[in-house]
């Protein structure tokens, strides 16, 4: 056997399946277990052995999560927080309607909306609720202190649940259906019903239209340190350049890991320059943005990829799909 | 009630002016023994006498497309009920969206042409409007909304006729004859009507597009000429040329696109073995190769639009124009 001089194009031995029976909506890495939100409602956490939690009593909605626990928003009104233990905390308990969005704070405080209404839990002290003019389409705490960005139509607020002041409006035509911080707070970009991204630089908010998407944009994330924003919704990874205190406005996206099918979902490494890109066929591939360098992770198995996730050290990576499969690889 | 396409949820669209028999219909529908489980989409709770955990509120949440097509309204809230549904799949066999009584049904429809979601994993059905027997002839008068009720519909539940004679029957259908002369209408009382008769009707599948054939009741388009809402069938027994269609098509939808709000044809192009059928919603049009044209069927091709302020010499002349 001739020594290895290039590294290993295929890492899809090391992945071990994991039986989660259901559409994956969303997957966090808590510690070392990565816990499946199932859109039918269950939680599959996989650590060194299997296990399954009845989080919700139907459909599961949205899904978040910081380093403890997984938080889920579901259509029986719950706002569920799971454990790696497998022992489950409900947040909110509203009967008769859907907690449509959640998001989660670095101290731990959890907002989340049902309808027009926005819900802010601080961790210790009263919860604040907000009415916004139309339904709430995302939510985004600010990666510091206590702001939330709400996606709605016409635009997106800025949102001081402490404050008295009225919500910041950043007004954009059209549906606006995702929403996400630049890691330094300096820009804000949300997810269209368009195929398109509209991003605003703040504080002046001067406007940024990222278009020509032939889907609509599902997933998206900020490279570690916020130089690039990742997105789904093309056949190649799209990667917008926020590098400089202009952003994206005049140049070029890179593209890398073109294929015939489309991105559905990518998962940016938590350390370095690396992505993990999903596509609708179910394949995952790892790229390097420096060099376009791939990897192939998870061989097609027909089934979308809709949900990713790099564990806290970058060592391993979750991945689940609409297809009720799912699969976890450490490196 | 047979599936709409194989895969898709088929979705029932029902509207109906404000006391028409709306509520009473789906009620109807939600307790009788067919053995089908629907979700529903409601915009006031508590109407429904149903217990059921598939009943969501809506908050008819309208918004333009950022696409240049002015009259591409969708519902926003929708959108994602629907999406939120789809992940209950396997619980229920149908959805039926109920629209407010002074709701325009084309955000609806569009609805389920614009997301892709929504398009890849349902199927709009029919859109159903049930319709006072007694009021409607006031109501085409002095609401737009009715009207628009009537010309977007399928099938048409003509509700009440107990409190009406068989003239004023005969006169109502007449006045919706005018409008849209393509529905399937079915007399009522208590929204009284087998469950077949409105669900499972694949007005929007194309393969089921069989036949356009309006039925002009009587006289009674001559008779009651709508000034504001006109329906327009033309045909052609000469095969038509696609390069001159589809440009005139495109163009006219894009320009009368806020005004047309149905259309659909079944073409015959020159050296075509094949059906071409389309239908279309204000400017989103939808459109495939059927089936062979068989031997024993005339290869005629037929062409309809039902909107406001439509010039019908124009459009006869530009679909005149587009035969090879």
């Amino acid at each position: 056997m001739a020594a290895l001089s290039s590294p290993p194009s295929s890492l899809t031995s090391k992945l071990r399946p994991v039986d989660v029976g259901g559409a994956v909506a969303g997957v966090r890495f808590l510690g070392t277990t990565a816990a499946f939100a199932l859109e039918g409602g269950a939680v599959v956490l996989a650590g060194e052995e299997e296990t399954r939690v009845e989080a919700h009593k139907g459909a599961i909605l949205s899904v978040t999560g910081d380093a403890r626990r997984l938080i889920t928003g579901g259509d029986d009104g719950r706002v569920v927080a799971t454990k790696a233990d497998g022992s489950t905390e409900t947040l909110f308990e509203q009967k008769g309607r859907w907690i449509d969005q959640v998001a989660v704070a670095g101290d731990g405080a959890v907002a989340f909306s049902a309808g027009k209404t926005a819900y802010f839990q601080p961790v210790k002290g009263e919860r604040k609720s907000h009415d916004f003019p139309s339904t709430v389409g995302g939510l985004a705490f600010a990666p510091k202190g206590t702001r939330l960005a709400v996606a709605h139509y016409g635009g997106a607020s800025l949102w001081f649940p402490n404050a008295v002041a009225k919500p910041e409006v950043l007004e954009w035509k059209g549906s606006h259906r995702g929403v996400l911080w630049h890691p330094e707070g300096r820009f804000l970009v949300t997810t269209m019903q368009e195929p398109a991204l509209h991003g605003w630089r703040l504080p002046d908010g001067a406007h940024m239209r990222m278009s020509g998407y032939p889907s609509r944009v599902r997933s998206m994330a900020f490279t570690n340190g916020g130089r690039y924003l990742a997105t789904s919704g093309s056949g190649e990874v799209i990667l917008w350049p926020f590098g400089s205190k202009e952003g994206p406005m005049g140049k070029q996206p890179t593209m890398l890991a073109p294929r015939d099918v489309r991105v559905s979902a990518v998962a940016t490494h938590p350390k370095d320059e690396v992505i993990a890109c999903g596509y609708e066929d179910g394949l995952v591939l790892m790229v390097r943005i420096s060099d376009g360098a791939e990897i192939l992770l998870r061989a097609p198995d027909g089934k979308p990829v809709s949900a990713m996730a790099w564990r806290a050290d970058g060592g391993a990576l979750a991945i689940g799909t609409e297809g009720e499969t799912a699969g976890l690889l450490a490196f | 009630m047979s599936d709409v396409q194989p895969n898709k949820i088929p979705v029932t669209v029902l509207t109906g002016y404000l006391g028409a028999g709306k509520t009473t219909l789906l009620n109807r529908i939600l307790s009788e023994p067919h053995g089908k489980k629907f979700a529903v989409v409601v915009n006031e709770f508590g109407e429904i006498g149903i217990d059921n955990d598939l009943v969501v509120g809506a908050d008819e949440e309208v918004f333009e497309m950022n696409n240049g097509c002015i009259c591409c309204t969708v519902r926003g809230d929708l959108i994602r009920i629907i999406d939120g549904l789809l992940r209950r799949k396997g619980d229920f066999d149908g959805i039926i969206v109920e629209t407010t009584g002074l709701a325009d049904p084309a955000p609806v429809a569009q609805t389920f042409f614009v997301d892709e979601t929504v398009g890849a994993k349902t199927a709009l059905d029919a859109v159903v409007t049930v319709a006072d027997a007694k009021w409607l002839k006031d109501r085409l008068k002095d609401a737009p909304e009715a009207k628009n009720q009537i010309a977007f519909a399928d099938v048409i539940l003509l509700n009440k006729t107990d409190l009406v004679s068989e003239t004023e029957l005969k006169d109502v259908e007449m006045r919706i004859r005018a409008i849209n002369p393509f529905a399937r209408i079915h007399r009522t009382q208590k929204s009284d009507i087998a469950i077949d008769k409105v669900l499972g009707q694949g007005a929007f599948d194309l393969d089921r597009i069989t036949a356009i054939d309006p039925d002009f009741l009587e006289g009674g388009h001559k008779h009651f000429h709508d000034e504001d809402m006109q329906s327009f069938s033309f045909a052609s027994d000469k095969p038509l040329d696609p390069d001159k269609f589809f440009p005139w098509i495109q163009e006219l939808t894009q320009r009368e696109g806020p005004n047309i709000l149905r259309s659909k044809g079944i073409l015959a192009f020159k050296n075509d073995p094949d059906r071409f059928v389309f239908q279309g919603v204000h400017m989103i049009l939808d459109g495939d190769h059927q089936r062979p044209w068989r031997d024993d069927e005339a290869k005629l091709s037929r062409i309809v639009f039902i909107g406001r302020h439509l010039d019908q010499k124009a459009l006869e002349a530009g679909f005149r124009a587009c035969v090879a």
